[in-house]
């Protein structure tokens, strides 16, 4: 019970009330760059969401068997020429950026050449933006969050398990995804208006989507309430 | 001469004709995520400028190397170096800005405007010219960060690096330091600047070539 409302907690928070775009301003560029008509932003908001999906997956695989100290892999290999203690105690958390961002740039290899082989229809719907998700900071983002729950926190049942870090992941990407949709709507009824010249383009996408953000400010807080509720009720 | 300008003009240029932030929309996320308080916005600029610099000498000095293929990696490879090594800098010497400034020391790996100046600039010319790119690529951005952390910092605090400095009875505009108000800040500063260099331009053509 406890474990499912954990899950259900962050799968609110990442997707409605700490909203990857409106609340830690990751994935800014594709959110001005590829939000001008509706299809093409669900596109994004599919690719990043599938890609985020898979960089946290790897990400807390590694983190967890390879990197963190006391890692039953790293602990393997270390005990293999030198002693059990010392090889407990091999810390690799400095590598993190550096393996993260190979392994985001490899699934988002991967993931091109393998929906590029098995499933046409959707490389041709979300092909061209996949390269683009190499720079994408929201997924090294996602990736840096479930770091932060693994290394470093003294209490072992605080620790992310598998299921917390892809919740996180699913629902930041759904955050995204609406995030942008909103905004692609947004922009297909301003090409119509009259805006001043000079605020044409990012501008008007950077105060619109700061309107935005007053909306989504209102779920601030929503998360407390939300938890007494469920476990008090 | 040459099409190519030389060190200084590139210096220059990306100050304010090339800003990376202003004109070019590059490194968003920092420019809105860290421009709370001019402090963490000039942090996060020396920060940047360390890595932009280290980055663009190590390309320029191996641009001959260079596979066409695997420049990207390489690059990327360098970059994230460079920022583990400003992480645990900060972490070390200015613990509570690291953890003020969290994720988005990290972020400056994916970071548009450094790969960006690496291959357009770096990969291509000398040591100094490179060096010098970056110089005023990274002025640039820090100066665009200040400008949107002085606007959001007097505004909604009514202080300037934590110095009050306007009267008491400022209604302080908390909404300028919540992350609404850095979009707000942000759209109009650069609107402000697009009708700036529009108006500079059509008041130039009657006058001929300057």
């Amino acid at each position: 019970m406890d474990y499912a409302l954990d899950i259900f907690m962050i799968a609110v928070s990442g997707m409605l009330i700490n909203n990857f775009v409106f609340y830690y301003f990751v994935g800014i560029c594709p959110f001005i760059g590829v939000s001008r008509r509706v299809d093409m932003a669900l596109g994004m908001g599919g690719a990043v969401t599938f890609v985020m999906s898979i960089a946290a997956f790897m990400a807390w695989a590694i983190t967890t068997f390879l990197l963190v100290p006391g890692a039953p892999i790293t602990r393997w290999v270390g005990s293999l020429f030198m002693p059990a203690a010392a090889a407990a105690r091999i810390d690799l958390t400095i590598l993190t950026y550096i393996v993260y961002i190979f392994v985001i740039a490899g699934s988002v290899q991967f993931v091109e050449m393998y929906v590029r082989k098995f499933n046409p229809r959707l490389y041709r719907s979300f092909g061209v933006f996949l390269p683009l998700i190499t720079t994408n900071c929201a997924i090294l983002f996602a990736c840096l969050t479930i770091m932060s729950h693994i290394v470093g926190v003294e209490n072992p049942s605080e620790i992310w398990g598998l299921g917390k870090s892809l919740t996180l992941a699913v629902f930041g990407g759904g955050g995204f995804t609406i995030a942008i949709v909103i905004m692609a709507g947004i922009r297909e009824e301003l090409d119509l208006c009259d805006i001043p010249v000079p605020f044409r383009g990012a501008p008007i996408t950077l105060i619109v989507a700061g309107i935005l953000a007053l909306a989504f400010m209102g779920f601030a807080g929503v998360d407390a309430g939300l938890r007494q509720a469920i476990s008090g009720g | 001469m040459t099409d190519q300008p030389t060190p200084l003009e590139r210096l220059i240029q990306g100050v304010l004709p090339e800003n990376p932030v202003f004109r070019q929309l590059l490194g968003l996320c920092p420019t809105l995520a860290v421009t709370a308080g001019l402090k963490p916005a000039l942090t996060m600029g020396g920060a940047v400028a360390f890595v932009l610099l280290s980055a663009n000498i190590i390309v320029s000095l191996i641009r001959n190397l260079l596979k066409p293929h695997l420049r990207i990696v390489v690059f990327t490879l360098t970059i994230a170096t460079f920022v583990t090594i400003t992480d645990r800098f900060l972490a070390a010497y200015m613990y509570t800005m690291s953890k003020t400034l969290g994720p988005y020391i990290p972020l400056i790996i994916v970071n548009c405007i450094i790969i960006c100046r690496c291959e357009v600039c770096a990969s291509r010319q000398s040591v100094f010219t490179a060096a010098a790119d970056a110089v005023g690529q990274a002025a640039g951005f820090t100066l665009a960060l200040a400008g949107i952390a002085f606007v959001r910092e007097l505004l909604g605090t009514g202080m300037i690096l934590e110095f009050k400095v306007l009267p008491s009875f400022w209604p302080s505009w908390v909404v300028m330091i919540l992350p609404p108000g850095a979009f707000l800040t942000f759209g109009l500063l650069m609107g402000l600047i697009n009708w700036f260099v529009a108006y500079r331009s059509r008041n130039r053509k009657p006058g001929g070539n300057t």
